[in-house]
Parts: structure tokens; sequence; C-alpha cells
């Protein structure tokens, strides 16, 4: 089942239901942009009951959970952070500023494992993608593109614009119990790295 | 000593796999595993195992395996000749295999992955509850090349004393039948196009998805110039990229997509499209 909602605000507190909910047959659960989607186990009575909690969830309060902090140390050296801070008529130190200085939550995860989009993103940072996106993105790059800031997982192309670099590693399929850092609903904040 | 297997020979693409990992799409993770899923649980039946424990997936057959100890094994798919040193031996049935035997399979005579199930099961580290190698992501063991040893789990089961199974045959032309949605209404007259389109299998296909080659699919005219932002896929969706013609996600498939699913496949047809070869036709039967 594909829930379509009206804002990511909505696919949170829609997400965030259903995780409180702790379904027993529910196989994914992936929230996206506008969409949560709710995969069950075949046969089960798993959509039905889904569907249940969908029709009760109050879509304009996202339930009481307690998130998970996750800090992501960052040094500000990304090729583009003179693009950004020339499109958002700032100083770079004043982009580093607001970038360091909001509280992001991921608002869900894609691309490739460990790829999470972070919002809360500061008006003045929310900029169009490259025109030409780059063929090799090195892994621990961090970017912003639109209302959404991230860190590249993996070696990747990408066309975000890139600010900066952290040394985390945000998905290790070997790590346990947590192979990827940053899950939905996750709060984050980058430090700047001495 | 260990218990354990010796590679001699891969084919084009000789994977270990298992039931997969899923319940991760949300953090970017593929749920992966066998593509054809009740070949490998035979397979493992067959020989004692748990359904969920490892085995290989080979595609086009033509590996060799050598045992290292005293072991079962068990071939499943599509119909292939089976060796054990020079001696012709059954598919789908349980072999024993003593210290120094080789297994060998021949290609398959239609269909495309083979499956091998070894007493004990493959028993490689877990990745995310896993053993399966996902070609999108990289998470897994890496493609088995000749010369690795695979370490066996401990044996617990006994094998099962099956009469006589046949092996799976591929048709002549796949019939998908297709639930619509979530996004028909992105198309004109979805169940009409879906039913009046023919294609055959591309031989872009792989464990991502099955890419068909044929009728393009016209959206309607409201969502012609539509972009779609990225929402969660599951495995058998058909998606429709910009050019119309349609992708059949398989089980590497990436967790969100950008185009309109216009339907998603039965779960009971999605072993068939598993052992479609390149080439072979195609119809989409949509259901209401």
């Amino acid at each position: 089942m594909l829930v379509e909602l009206d804002s990511l605000a909505e696919v949170e507190a829609l997400h965030g239901a259903l995780l409180v909910a702790d379904l027993p047959d529910v196989v994914e659960l992936v929230p996206a942009a506008t969409t949560v989607l709710i995969a069950v186990r075949p046969g089960s009575d798993g959509l039905n009951r889904a569907r249940a909690v969908v029709e009760a969830a109050d879509l304009s309060h996202p339930p009481d959970r307690t998130p998970r902090q996750v800090r992501l140390p960052i040094v500000y050296d990304g090729p583009d952070l003179e693009l950004v801070a020339s499109t958002a008529r700032l100083s770079v130190d004043e982009v580093v500023a607001l970038h360091s200085g909001a509280e992001y939550t991921v608002a869900f995860c894609g691309f490739a494992p460990g790829f999470g989009y972070l919002v809360g993103l500061p008006e003045p940072l929310r900029q169009a993608r490259l025109d030409n996106p780059r063929t090799k993105v090195p892994a621990g790059s961090v970017g912003i593109a639109g209302e959404f800031t991230g860190a590249y997982p993996t070696a990747s192309p990408g066309g975000w614009r890139l600010i900066g670099r952290t040394s985390a590693i945000l998905f290790d399929a070997k790590r346990t119990p947590d192979p990827a850092l940053l899950a939905p609903g996750d709060h984050v904040r980058f430090e700047v790295a001495s | 000593m260990s218990r354990s297997l010796t590679v001699v020979r891969v084919g084009p693409q000789t994977l270990i796999q298992d039931l997969g990992r899923p319940g991760n799409a949300h953090l970017g993770v593929p749920p992966s595993g066998a593509l054809d899923v009740p070949a490998l649980t035979l397979a493992n039946r067959l020989v004692g195992n748990p359904e969920s424990a490892a085995g290989i997936e080979a595609l086009l057959g033509r590996i060799q395996l050598r045992a290292n100890c005293s072991c079962t094994v068990a071939v499943t798919g599509p119909s292939v000749l089976v060796s054990v040193g020079d001696h012709l031996v059954d598919s789908h049935a349980p072999v024993h295999l003593r210290a120094g035997d080789v297994l060998g399979l021949g290609a398959p005579v239609g269909g495309l992955r083979c499956y091998v199930a070894v007493s004990g099961g493959i028993d490689v580290p877990l990745q995310l509850s896993s053993r399966a190698t996902d070609i999108l992501s990289g998470i897994g063991p890496d493609p088995l090349r000749a010369n690795d040893v695979l370490p066996l789990g401990s044996v617990d089961g006994l094998p099962e004393g099956a009469d006589v199974l046949s092996p799976s045959v591929a048709p002549a032309e796949l019939v998908v039948p297709v639930l619509l949605g979530p996004r028909e209404d992105w198309f004109d007259d979805p169940h009409g196009q879906l039913a009046a389109g023919r294609w055959t299998v591309s031989q872009q296909s792989n464990r991502v998805g099955l890419r068909l080659d044929g009728t393009a699919l016209r959206r309607a005219a409201a969502f012609e110039a539509r972009e779609l932002p990225s929402e969660g896929v599951v495995t058998g969706s058909v998606q429709v990229p910009a050019n119309g013609r349609p992708v059949l996600f398989l089980a590497d498939h990436p967790v969100t997509g950008g185009y309109p699913v216009i339907g998603v496949v039965t779960a009971e047809a999605l072993p068939r499209l598993a052992q479609a070869r390149p080439g072979t036709p195609v119809r989409l039967q949509p259901l209401r």
C-alpha cells in the first residue's frame, strides 16, 4: 500500500504513527518525499491493520517519540562552497554558521544504502542542483539540494552542491547493530571538526 | 577440519544467495536474495537444510565445485546436466559427495538460473541478517571466483528422500499477471495498454530488473511532463521510465524510484521472471 500525503510533515506524522503501532506483518515501511510505502507479508492481515492505523493517524501532529541524536563531524571545504555563498549573497563563514547551526531531521533514506535526506535546511541554503552533475562524488561529501542536505555514504555520481565532507562512516554492512548511521526520524547536527 | 567447498570454475555470474534482507528498505537497502525462491528452498529441503540457508545461484550454470568434506548437495531450477567426476547424476535430488569429489553443472537447456544447496548451508558472514550478494548496492559477499573456499555450516537435518521432481520449464511465452497501481492514473487506458502491449525480455535485464523491449506505454495528457517525487517501490513493481518501456523490478531493485509504477506483478509470478531468457516474448495481463 502506498499512502500519498501533502507534505513532509504529514509523512513524518504517519511514519511515526506506524512505527509506534509496530504492526507484526509489516515487512517494509518506507517514507519518501510525499508518500509512505507499507509492504506486508503476503497472505497476512497486515494490510487491513495498516489501513486502520493510517485512517486513525493524526497527520497534524507526529506522535511523541524520542529521536536518536546523531552528530556528524564536518570540514567545510567543499568545491561548491563559494558558489553556495554567492548564490545566498552571504560570506563563506556565514554559510558555515548557518549550516552547522541548524538541527536537521532525517526525512527519508534512498538513492544508496545509508543516504539520508535531511530536512531543516536554513532558507538561504535552499538552492538548485548543479546544472551538470558530477560523474564522481567522493564518499563522505556533504551537499545541499533544494530543501535537503545530506552526505554521500559511498563514491557515486551526484548533482548536489558540495560544501564539505564528513569522516563519519555513514554505512557499513558489516557494522552491528546499526549498519546505517542514519534512519528516518533521527535528529542530526553537523559539528565543525577541529 | 572444518567443512568447506572450493570453487573450481564459475559461470557468467555465480552468487551466494539466501532469502535476502527484506525490512531494510527505509535505510536504502534492497531486499536482494534468490530470484527463483522456490528453486532455492526446494534445494535446501532436499539436502536437509532450513529453507533460509544460503546456497549458490548460478546464472547459465557451468560451474564446478570441489567438496573438501563429505556432504550432500542438490541442484534445482531448470533442466541441467549434473555430474560428479565423470558420472552423470540427477538434478532435483539429493546427491552425496565424498571429500575430493567435483560437482559439475552444464548449461541449462531453458531458463537462466540454477541453484545449488549444500548440507549445512554456505556459512559466510551475515550482512544485515543475510548472506545474499546484492549487485546494486554491493552489500554481501563478492561474486564467486575460481579458488574461493566456501565455509559450510554444521549439519543438523536429514536429506529428504524425494521421489521424482521435475525441473521447472521456462514457458515459450511469459504471461505475467499484473495488479494495477499505484500510479495507473498516470497512463491513458492503463488496462487496455497493458493488455494490448507486446514485449520481449531485453538483453539489458539483470537482478535489478527485467527490462522489456517493445510497446512504449503512453502517459495520460495531464501527466506528460509531470515529475514524480521518488517513492518506495516493491519487488515486482512495473516501473515505466520516460521511454515508456516497462522495467519489472527484481530482488536487487532500488528501494525508491522516480518513475510511475503502473502495476505490480503478483508474487506467484516472480520465480518465472527469474528464469526468462533475453528474447522471450512477454505479455502483461492486467488484473482489476
